[in-house]
């Protein structure tokens, strides 16, 4: 039997799509290791990033923290965090977090200073404060942008949180992978990644319209990636 | 009244965009700053709504220094109007217009009834006010920019080439407009140029700049083309090249206005 037709075998199984170790459930947990993710780094990288893209400082250090970050292979960093952390989510969540906030750093303070200087100028000169500039006029402007850092923080996030399943405990898509791996069982194997393909695609869509959505009145107006 | 007292300005960088300048701009007339790029008039214009602080001296509005009040407050008692109009793309004409009264605390109803009116003031078509800015013309854009300064009622409007990014027929038109709201409104226009025939054409008192602030002659344009102070502000002015030389000539019984260079550019009557 091939993989091919095993894999399609397993995705037909009406046992594979029920219980804990079922699909929903499995997409579910990575679906709230992706979320949890997701929030954390963007209480850090937010107003981290909007600060520096406001105000002009701290660029050079981001660029090379950012940079310094991406460069970080997760597998270590998750295996190192166990140390620490003991085993169990919380280090492949630390793993991940720290994936996601360079995007969405990057997103946040490039996307402020692809903003037209005149038009924040001008509305300094009409009289508007500092903080007004930033929520009503560089946010709003800045916000295809923006998106763009979380389309791509939550794609990586997405994909790689199947190493979560790498230590015992976690859950998550990635359990089809590591498990299946472990006892050759090479048709679970390609569901499982078949699935986190999908969902990869489906949430990368919905990104997709939400930047359409945040252009609708600006056409041409401010490029759509980091 | 705006009054600057022997104000200097030292940017950051050591440049000294403006060394000592001292003037007083009356109420209810137009001053115009004009000189080339470098003689500091933007950077003058920006200091009475703190745009700019100056290093030395002092700005007094009605005898009351700017630098002790409030910025935010004192740019929104303040119209402003920039070159490309610097509109908020994100935001339709109405709202952009509304923007500062919104800022002032006008309620929303209001703020949109008074801006309205204040578009028909300038002579722009209400049907555009839903529309975004990137749709409108330049000329269309810069009337926006005129109603947004003007939505306030402010007694200071500060416009800092406004009409130099139009073509010249639209530039033409804006010059007229403006010349009609202030004969309607009265305001103490401060208007920067490069333009010495917009200055002219506009100014109740012109300042002619050099580099770094220096006043080469303020007066009216009457007072500077009939006793231009120097070489510098003859030929600014032009009063050194043909098309300001005029001479009449008899033709056929009607005397015709003629420039050094032979060309005619008009009828004495």
């Amino acid at each position: 039997m091939s993989v091919v037709t095993g894999t399609i075998d397993w995705l037909s199984d009406g046992a594979h799509w029920s219980g804990e170790d079922g699909v929903p459930n499995r997409l579910l947990e990575h679906l709230g290791y992706t979320a949890l993710t997701i929030t954390i780094a963007a209480a850090v990288a937010m107003p981290l990033g909007l600060w520096i893209g406001h105000t002009g400082r701290l660029r050079g250090l981001a660029v090379v923290t950012a940079g310094a970050l991406r460069a970080l292979p997760t597998l270590g960093v998750l295996t190192y965090a166990s140390l620490f952390t003991g085993i169990g989510i919380r280090a492949a969540i630390f793993a991940l977090v720290l994936l996601a906030v360079p995007p969405l750093l990057a997103g946040a303070y490039s996307g402020l200073e692809a903003v037209d200087r005149q038009t924040i100028d001008a509305a300094r000169a009409v009289g508007m404060t500092e903080w007004q500039i930033l929520t009503k006029v560089e946010v709003p402007l800045a916000l295809p942008l923006i998106i763009g850092g979380f389309r791509s923080a939550t794609l990586q996030v997405v994909a790689t949180a199947t190493v979560a399943a790498y230590i015992p405990g976690p859950g998550g898509l990635g359990r089809y992978l590591i498990d299946g791996l472990a006892i050759s069982d090479y048709p679970q194997v390609v569901a499982g990644s078949v699935v986190v393909i999908v969902l990869a695609l489906v949430l990368d869509g919905l990104f997709v319209l939400l930047q359409r959505l945040a252009l609708r009145h600006r056409p041409a107006l401010v490029p759509t990636s980091v | 009244m705006i009054e600057y007292r022997s104000i200097g300005k030292t940017f950051a960088d050591g440049t000294e965009a403006v060394g000592d300048f001292s003037l007083m701009l009356p109420s209810r007339t137009t001053t115009v700053l004009v000189g080339s790029s470098g003689c500091g008039k933007t950077t003058l214009l920006r200091m009475v709504n703190r745009m700019v602080d100056p290093t030395r001296g002092q700005v007094l509005i009605d005898d009351v220094d700017v630098a002790t009040r409030n910025k935010v407050q004192l740019r929104r008692s303040i119209g402003y109007v920039m070159q490309h109009a610097g509109l908020l793309p994100h935001r339709k004409v109405i709202d952009n217009v509304a923007t500062v009264l919104r800022l002032n605390g006008v309620d929303r109803k209001e703020a949109r009834d008074r801006s309205y009116a204040v578009l028909e003031t300038v002579g722009l078509d209400t049907s555009l006010a839903t529309k975004y800015p990137s749709q409108l013309s330049g000329g269309q854009q810069q009337r926006v920019g005129v109603a947004r300064g003007l939505v306030t009622d402010p007694n200071i409007l500060l416009m800092d080439e406004p009409f130099g990014a139009v073509d010249p027929i639209v530039r033409d038109e804006l010059q007229r407009e403006l010349l009609r709201l202030q004969a309607e409104l009265d305001k103490t226009i401060v208007f920067v140029t490069h333009d010495i025939d917009e200055a002219f054409l506009l100014g109740d008192q012109v300042v002619i700049l050099r580099q770094g602030g220096v006043v080469a002659q303020v007066g009216t344009p009457k007072e500077i083309i009939a006793s231009p102070a120097d070489d510098f502000v003859r030929s600014f002015v032009g009063l050194d090249k043909g098309h300001r030389r005029l001479h009449v000539e008899e033709r056929d019984g009607t005397r015709i206005v003629v420039d050094a260079t032979g060309k005619a550019t008009g009828v004495l009557e």
